[in-house]
């Protein structure tokens, strides 16, 4: 009985004895579930686009990040950075299309993913070759992005808001409307949206496989960029960040591969159980389930959707 | 010119069966065999045996236990690395339990306990497909690991936290712990290997491999056809399961010889072996060899090819080039042959046999 308490009651208790820290923790876990959507975002683009799985999308926001601060410490003024970043995402996306997408159009997805892996060792390399190993600061101050804190008197205690993680939730909301009008208003978006639903109906409209490609893994990179210097402004920019790219695993599944609602929610679900499940739940077996939790989370809402809670119905033909 | 079965006739349906056709194969294999089991411990330095031998053999058990999941069933497991360390704590566990039972015994017994806790995480493999069962699998994965580091009585509540592998013997000679001879662990291993193989090449061949095959065909067409998908499932997480459990068991004891859990058998080494299936060939287990061998041997003949090229590499700039290359090798792969080693070996049995003419 007494384990059932502990369980099932006594941190409902908590939460209710001190309602400061419970909303403290829903923030906390709202923060990083924006950004495990965000990265879950960039999965879901290429993955509606090329049908690939994307595994590089961690070590893209590591890379990308990177590049930002190695070329502000190499001397460039911070915009300039940007853009020069903006560029190398570019050129990366060009490169990727050139040599490993397009000589293995029509393969197995596993071998696409297998070679996404091939891109992560890689860009590792080629991260640490140019810009060291060491971890870098994000250049915070000269990207104009708010730091400290706002304290909010509200239930009976003190709630923190960091201001950086206020303007990582605007940024992504602002990313990802921007994304939606680029996806439904423009001429791009809507080719993009005809490769997502028909390859080979889009290929027969004139619309260019490779160009869209090219275009929908630039966006990634995009994304990569701004997640990269979201996540890097909260830690630090190093390659244990490509970790996170695990952590957004369990979102896709959740949300489904094809959905980018599903990503923003599915984000927001792990984030938030993540953290609670980690505050309330975690001291009772020894703590450390941050790892493995998300992903319980994740296979208990696919034994019911197992395409996830927003995606395309799988339908299977003999 | 050698390499012909002209005048090979086979008047039965076993011989038309069997795994070796034909007859330089078998010579081929019993070749194979005896360099491996005769001249290799007689002849080869510790170095060969250490750091070439005896990591292969490990890999390629682990590989062709994922290559029976992801290359016979098609179902993709990223939980291989987990599945090893689970046939390396039980056989920790039972080794400490009851020492006077020899150690070959619970290395090859621990691996059904890997198979047991495979079906329980195979379960969900019932109603998620693809990717979606990979990223799932990922859950026994990070699971697994925490339980490794977080409940102390796995490792018999050691102050290091790690599996400590005391001296067993098998017939008198010292098989695991320090004083084992390399020797002796290689001719364990590789006796492992070889026997488990056979068993594997069997199973594949027969009733068993079929119906996975036929699941990875199609599972709903295999259904239609009396395959009880539900049972075969299950049945290709617990064997391969069985086949991770017992190289996480032979790599902990006859290759480490102690350890940490997290270093050994964390989400790097479940991709790995995922990589050496797939640059080996799925659904192939000559191509689990090929690629176990590629993989494995790979930094080591960068480490020490590269600057006997005359390639100077120092430090951490040498590690970082290793990355750059095995990421490029792997996409160069990828591209030249997606079916992998084994079909290029298919290709070159093929050519050899039509030499020197073209058709």
């Amino acid at each position: 009985m007494d384990i059932l308490f502990k369980v099932l009651i006594d941190p409902f208790l908590q939460m209710g004895a001190m309602p400061d820290l419970f909303v403290q923790t829903i923030w906390d876990g709202f923060v990083t579930g924006v950004l495990y959507a965000l990265i879950a975002l960039g999965f879901v683009l290429i993955f509606k686009a090329s049908g690939v799985f994307n595994f590089a999308q961690g070590i893209m926001v590591v890379f990308a990040g990177l590049t930002l601060v190695g070329l502000y410490e190499m001397g460039l003024p911070a915009p300039l950075a940007l853009l020069v970043t903006l560029g190398v995402m570019f050129v990366l996306a060009l490169a990727i299309e050139r040599v490993v997408l397009r000589p293995l159009v029509n393969q197995p997805d596993i071998i696409l993913f297998m070679a996404t892996f091939g891109i992560t060792y890689f860009l590792i390399g080629l991260g640490e070759l140019i810009f060291g190993g060491n971890p870098k600061q994000m250049i915070t101050d000269q990207l104009f992005l708010p730091r400290g804190a706002i304290e909010v008197k509200m239930l009976g205690g003190f709630v923190q808001f960091q201001k950086i993680d206020i303007a990582a939730a605007v940024i992504a909301v602002v990313m990802i409307v921007a994304l939606a009008v680029f996806f439904q208003k423009t001429r791009i978006g809507r080719a993009l949206r005809a490769v997502a639903d028909s390859h080979k109906a889009a290929l027969s409209v004139g619309i260019s496989l490779n160009q869209i490609w090219v275009i929908v893994w630039f966006t990634a990179g995009i994304v990569a960029l701004v997640t990269g210097i979201m996540w890097g402004a909260r830690s630090d920019v190093s390659f244990g960040l490509q970790v996170i790219a695990l952590k957004a695993l369990p979102v896709l599944i959740l949300g489904g591969f094809t959905s980018v609602p599903g990503a923003i929610v599915g984000g927001l679900i792990i984030g938030i159980g993540e953290k609670l499940g980690e505050f309330y739940w975690g001291p009772l077996v020894g703590g450390g389930i941050e790892s493995w939790l998300a992903y319980c989370i994740a296979l208990g809402f696919l034994l019911f959707r197992p395409q996830g809670l927003f995606g395309d119905k799988i339908i299977e033909r003999i | 010119m050698f390499y012909r079965e002209t005048g090979q006739f086979k008047t039965n349906y076993a011989d038309d069966m069997a795994v070796f056709p034909i007859l330089q194969d078998r010579i081929g294999i019993g070749l194979i065999l005896a360099v491996a089991f005769v001249l290799i411990p007689l002849t080869g330095s510790n170095f060969l045996l250490s750091s070439v031998m005896i990591p292969f053999l490990v890999f390629s058990l682990a590989s062709i236990g994922l290559n029976i999941l992801t290359g016979y069933t098609g179902l993709i497991s990223l939980g291989t690395g987990a599945f090893m360390g689970v046939g390396a704590y039980a056989c920790y566990k039972l080794t400490t339990l009851f020492p006077e039972v020899n150690i070959v015994v619970w290395i090859v017994m621990s691996g059904f306990v890997s198979a047991l806790v495979g079906v329980l995480f195979g379960l969900p493999s019932l109603r998620i497909k693809g990717f979606y069962l990979a990223v799932a699998t990922l859950a026994a994965q990070f699971f697994l690991q925490w339980c490794f580091t977080r409940i102390p009585w796995l490792y018999n509540y050691n102050t290091s936290g790690a599996i400590e592998v005391g001296q067993r013997t098998l017939f008198g000679i010292d098989v695991t712990g320090a004083k084992a001879s390399l020797e002796a662990r290689y001719m364990v291993l590789l006796t492992l290997v070889t026997v488990l193989t056979w068993v594997a090449s069997n199973l594949m061949h027969g009733r068993i491999g079929r119906s996975f095959m036929a699941v990875r065909d199609m599972d709903i067409a295999a259904e239609l056809m009396g395959i009880d998908l539900l049972k075969t499932k299950l049945l290709a997480f617990a064997v391969s399961s069985y086949y991770a459990g017992v190289a996480g068991a032979a790599m902990m004891f006859l290759w480490y010889g102690g350890g940490e859990a997290n270093d050994a058998f964390n989400i790097n080494q479940s991709f790995l072996i995922l990589f050496m299936v797939i640059i080996g060939g799925l659904g192939s287990l000559i191509g689990s060899f090929f690629g176990a061998a590629f993989i494995s041997m790979l930094p080591t003949v960068l480490k020490f090819g590269l600057p006997a090229l005359g390639i100077p590499l120092a430090g951490a700039t040498a590690e970082h080039l290793t990355y750059i290359l095995v990421g490029a090798l792997i996409i160069f792969f990828l591209i030249v042959e997606p079916h992998g080693l084994a079909r290029l070996w298919q290709i070159g049995k093929q050519k050899l046999r039509m030499w020197p003419f073209p058709y």
